[in-house]
């Protein structure tokens, strides 16, 4: 049986989808009212089996501005979850109820196995450590924005490199457009995994640094993405105690910094930006937490058919 | 050292020498109530060393185990005493339930009853990725 198209990963669209994807979001923004209707009587079911607040709303909240309605598991802990139900039975119930399913998962692959079940789209809204495309989708809109393209920029991701799912999905994407540099500033416990390294940089070529000096680093980038160190990710929290603090960027680290740098990160912060940065043009994260909505609306029309 | 010919069976041959004993464990040979001979260390002309498995009795193989854990190695499929097939398996594609993810936080941990897949990620390094969570085998 042939299942509907889910969105697992960042790399399940091609370049020319993203960019179609970010023509639609452009153009929700520019006239929303031409897409108050159009998820008319369709529901979008979001089953978070763990603690989100922007994410779930991002998404409840772009299909509510598509004129769609929203079915919720908020909670993996007083869900059929906590009565042994696997991911795999839930997506095939809850399949008879939505159109289309955005779940997060605490474990990795479980959105994977979500969408071999489920008999409508899956779009993965985060699974552990691993992946999280519809924040990569807010990351390259906002990139897109900012700097009005892709190509030949350098980008600065810093923190948590090893366990932050965002990074991944973003070095992947990224990876994708021409003359892209990565300098990579995280502490030695926290580098990129081989992996990533491996199988998406040096496979494509694409030029990379690493460095544990975030001051260094901030003078060459046309864009820093800032990530926050997770608690949720250490199974020791003398290791999560110890490297929480590792970069924190402050108006005086900015000094040295482009004066068009953008400044990205996922968030929630906890203190790795220093509120004093807010007010800078060049803070560009809570433009990107909105453009996350808008690509959000782009996705969902798309797997649904619906014109984007 | 002397082991007989079989008759009806497979004999997997051009073994690298020290993978004999991780592919008789991955194909269950141990399980079997079968002749099974495991040789380790023949001289070959071609690879110096080599290890070699013969299985005296018809029975399914899992051939992308083979491939998996040794691609160079051939397989001899004898019927009434004479050579009827000889086969090179070369790197699976994708191995189902045949070795585990062993990343604790991927969904497979939890959810046991889900096929355990691999895929074929790099056939330069011959490496296989977790489907789910995308750690390497080991």
């Amino acid at each position: 049986m042939s299942r509907p198209r889910s969105v697992i990963d960042i790399l399940d669209l091609s370049t020319d989808e993203l960019d179609a994807l970010m023509r639609v979001a452009e153009d929700i923004i520019a006239y929303p009212d031409k897409y108050a209707e159009v998820c008319h009587g369709k529901k979008l079911a979001t089953l978070f089996f763990e603690p989100s607040t922007r994410t779930r709303m991002s998404f409840e909240a772009a299909m509510y501005e598509l004129g769609g309605h929203v079915i919720s598991m908020t909670d993996g802990a007083s869900s059929s979850a906590s009565k042994g139900e696997s991911v795999s039975d839930t997506a095939k119930i809850v399949s008879c109820y939505a159109d289309i399913i955005a779940m997060r998962h605490p474990k990795e692959g479980a959105a994977l196995v979500a969408a071999q079940s489920a008999t409508v789209p899956v779009v993965n809204a985060g699974d552990g450590g691993h992946c999280h495309p519809t924040q990569t989708l807010a990351d390259l809109l906002t990139i897109y924005r900012e700097k009005g393209g892709f190509s030949n920029l350098t980008v600065g991701l810093c923190g948590d490199l090893k366990f932050g799912r965002t990074v991944h999905s973003l070095v992947g994407a990224l990876s994708r457009y021409e003359g892209i540099k990565f300098i990579l500033i995280s502490p030695e416990e926290l580098r990129l995994p081989d992996y990533v390294k491996n199988d998406v940089l040096d496979r494509g070529g694409i030029q990379y640094a690493e460095t544990s000096s975030l001051d260094d680093a901030i003078g060459s980038l046309d864009v820093l993405y800032m990530t926050r160190v997770q608690r949720e990710r250490f199974f020791n929290e003398e290791d999560y105690l110890r490297l929480k603090d590792s970069y924190i960027l402050t108006p005086d680290k900015l000094r040295g910094a482009k004066s068009d740098m953008a400044i990205l990160h996922p968030l929630p912060r906890v203190n790795e930006i220093s509120v004093a940065v807010d007010d800078d043009p060049r803070a560009c994260y809570f433009r990107q937490a909105a453009n996350g909505k808008y690509m959000r609306m782009a996705l969902i029309m798309m797997l649904l058919g619906l014109g984007a | 050292m002397n082991i007989d010919s079989i008759r009806d069976g497979i004999v997997i041959d051009h073994i690298t020498a020290g993978c004999g004993m991780k592919l008789y464990e991955l194909l269950g040979l141990d399980k079997l109530d079968v002749s099974v001979a495991l040789i380790r260390n023949v001289t070959s002309r071609k690879m110096g060393k080599k290890d070699i498995i013969k299985i005296d009795a018809d029975i399914p193989v899992n051939f992308d185990v083979i491939g998996y854990v040794d691609p160079s190695a051939t397989v001899n499929i004898i019927k009434n005493g004479e050579l009827l097939k000889k086969l090179t398996i070369g790197m699976p594609e994708r191995l189902t339930n045949v070795i585990r993810c062993r990343n604790p936080r991927c969904i497979t941990t939890t959810e046991q009853e889900l096929d355990q897949v691999f895929r074929l990620s790099d056939r330069d390094r011959q490496e296989y990725r977790c489907i789910y969570c995308d750690t390497k085998a080991n």
